[in-house]
């Protein structure tokens, strides 16, 4: 059996691998002169980040606080309250888990110009091509969830003399969270995509999508890759953020089990 | 029949909505018009009145399957407002991108199941792209792409495309090359099978079920992928670059149509993988559940 590795290799190699990426792009781009049009140096990207965080906030607050985050939410209570709902009906779990399996495969940013028609350019037709991709992952998970409860839990429940709600909220919703969570890290970055998407059909003038698009336009791609930047790190704390919560919530689930 | 019945009405309520839906949000532009021409519509006619615009707030079911109908049929396929035209544009990037994501997603997992340094350093990262919007580097691909020297906005597409398949192929492929067990792996070695003979005769063959349940998956994100690689990337063809164009000349009908038309293209692509994952599993000799 092979020693498992420790923790600080798990740390170690994965960082090491990125600053390497980073040193040899730095290298590449000094030694083959590339024009900053084209793909500047990390130190100049560094460089306009450090220089244009007030920007950068601003877009951040209008496309992550407000579109993405707050559609992200909406979307998932929805999904979760739609799905408890159907739960209940074995007619309509039935009729609709494959109605929404089937749109959940859909490419649902494609409704993000119908949405900025309805919803206008601001924040909120972004938050609404949120909570529609977002709805589906999440209704499907946690209809899948509810029913990993096998018959001798559910008939313990009932010995307990339990009502439905005490079911639902001792025994199968916890039992549907690591669904739950798996639909909510899918949701997470899904959510990010549908804001900015829906930015590249109008916005006011500020948001990632916007600012990505119009420095294009002006070959400030340095501005472009510090947009990029607070994308990728936004996307990666969002998701890390979801597994945090979900290692609290389902600690013991076997997935979940170290050591 | 048991199971078409539910799905039926569910399909039925959901037009029924739809209609309802159009009837309220249609309803203030027919009012207005009305108001303005000083006549008060009788509710039959504000009803028809809402299904028949043609800068619907939101168009009628059966005004999209018109419009799709011209679209797909009745326009000639050269054509450029024909929604054929424009999907196969979308099919091509996406069949590229399936194919770069494949070839990019299998790569990568033979090696990390290989190596233990390779899994270590790369499976973060493969987790780490995949939670960076592609929507934002997507500019990026294109003017490297063309600095590069790739004359067609195909290059792009396709990297975006496969930038988003290759995830699921990998994890799939991942989880399949370790799903021999101790047992099997020991009987290989008592046989002193080198670890290339392992590879190919035992890991790559029990990897084959897992491979094909995540094409499905992969066929959608790449379908996903080509359409908003036509946003932000100055196409002028494909049914993402008609969302856009339907956006900016204020012409509803010409996005419900291209959404339509890429929800249509989506189940057909599901529907064909699903077919070769079924075939493949009966050449396995999977039996039926």
């Amino acid at each position: 059996m092979r020693q498992s590795p420790s923790t600080a290799m798990k740390i170690a190699l994965p960082v090491g691998f990125g600053l390497l990426v980073i040193l040899l792009w730095e290298m590449m781009v000094k030694t083959f002169a590339i024009p900053p049009a084209i793909l500047p140096a990390p130190s100049a990207i560094a460089t306009r980040f450090a220089a244009s965080t007030d920007i950068l906030w601003i877009d951040f607050v209008q496309t992550v606080l407000k579109g993405a985050v707050t559609g992200l939410i909406l979307g998932a209570i929805a999904g979760l309250l739609v799905a408890i709902l159907i739960d209940r009906s074995p007619f309509l779990k039935a009729g609709l888990l494959p109605v929404a399996n089937f749109v959940a495969a859909l490419p649902i940013v494609g409704i993000a110009p119908i949405m900025v028609m309805w919803f206008g350019f601001d924040w909120q037709s972004k938050a609404a091509v949120v909570v529609v991709m977002v709805f589906f992952p999440i209704l499907v998970n946690t209809l899948a969830g509810l029913q990993d409860t096998d018959r001798m839990q559910q008939d313990l429940m009932r010995t307990y003399s339990a009502s439905y709600l005490q079911t639902l909220l001792k025994l199968r919703l916890p039992a549907a969270m690591p669904f739950i969570f798996n639909g909510l890290k899918i949701s997470a970055t899904l959510a990010l995509i549908g804001a900015i998407v829906a930015e590249y059909f109008g916005s006011p003038t500020r948001g990632m999508g916007f600012r990505i698009s119009t420095e294009v336009g002006r070959l400030g791609i340095d501005m472009v890759w510090a947009e990029i930047a607070v994308s990728a790190l936004t996307g990666t704390v969002l998701y890390g953020l979801v597994a945090l919560v979900e290692r609290a919530v389902t600690f013991w689930h076997p997935s979940q089990r170290r050591g | 029949m048991n199971r078409i019945f539910p799905i039926l009405t569910v399909v039925f309520a959901i037009l029924a909505i739809w209609y309802a839906g159009s009837f309220l949000m249609n309803r203030a532009w027919v009012m207005d018009q009305a108001a303005r021409a000083g006549t008060e519509p009788s509710v039959s006619e504000v009803f028809r009145d809402t299904m028949n615009q043609p800068r619907a707030k939101l168009p009628a079911p059966h005004q999209v399957a018109a419009e799709l109908y011209d679209g797909i049929f009745d326009k000639k396929i050269t054509s450029k407002r024909s929604l054929v035209y424009h999907g196969f544009i979308t099919l091509e990037a996406t069949f590229y991108g399936f194919v770069l994501g494949i070839v990019v997603g299998v790569a990568l997992a033979v090696l990390i199941v290989l190596s233990r340094a390779a899994d270590l350093t790369l499976m973060p990262w493969a987790i780490i792209s995949q939670t960076i919007p592609v929507v934002a580097l997507a500019p990026m691909i294109v003017v490297l792409t063309n600095a590069m020297g790739a004359g067609s906005l195909m290059v792009p597409k396709a990297i975006i495309a496969g930038y988003l398949s290759f995830f699921p192929v990998l994890v799939s492929m991942v989880k399949g090359l370790r799903s021999p067990d101790q047992m099997q792996l020991d009987l290989l070695r008592t046989y002193g099978a080198s670890q290339s003979q392992t590879f190919w005769k035992l890991r790559l063959p029990a990897s084959l079920p897992y491979f094909f349940a995540s094409l499905k998956i992969a066929v959608a994100a790449s379908l996903v992928g080509a359409i908003v690689g036509e946003l932000p990337t100055g196409a002028i063809a494909g049914l993402g670059a008609r969302m856009l164009i339907g956006s900016q000349f204020g012409e509803p009908m010409i996005m419900w149509a291209s959404l339509f038309a890429a929800a249509i293209l989506a189940a057909l692509l599901i529907w064909v993988v699903g077919g070769v994952e079924k075939v493949a599993a009966r050449l396995m000799g999977v039996r039926p559940a």
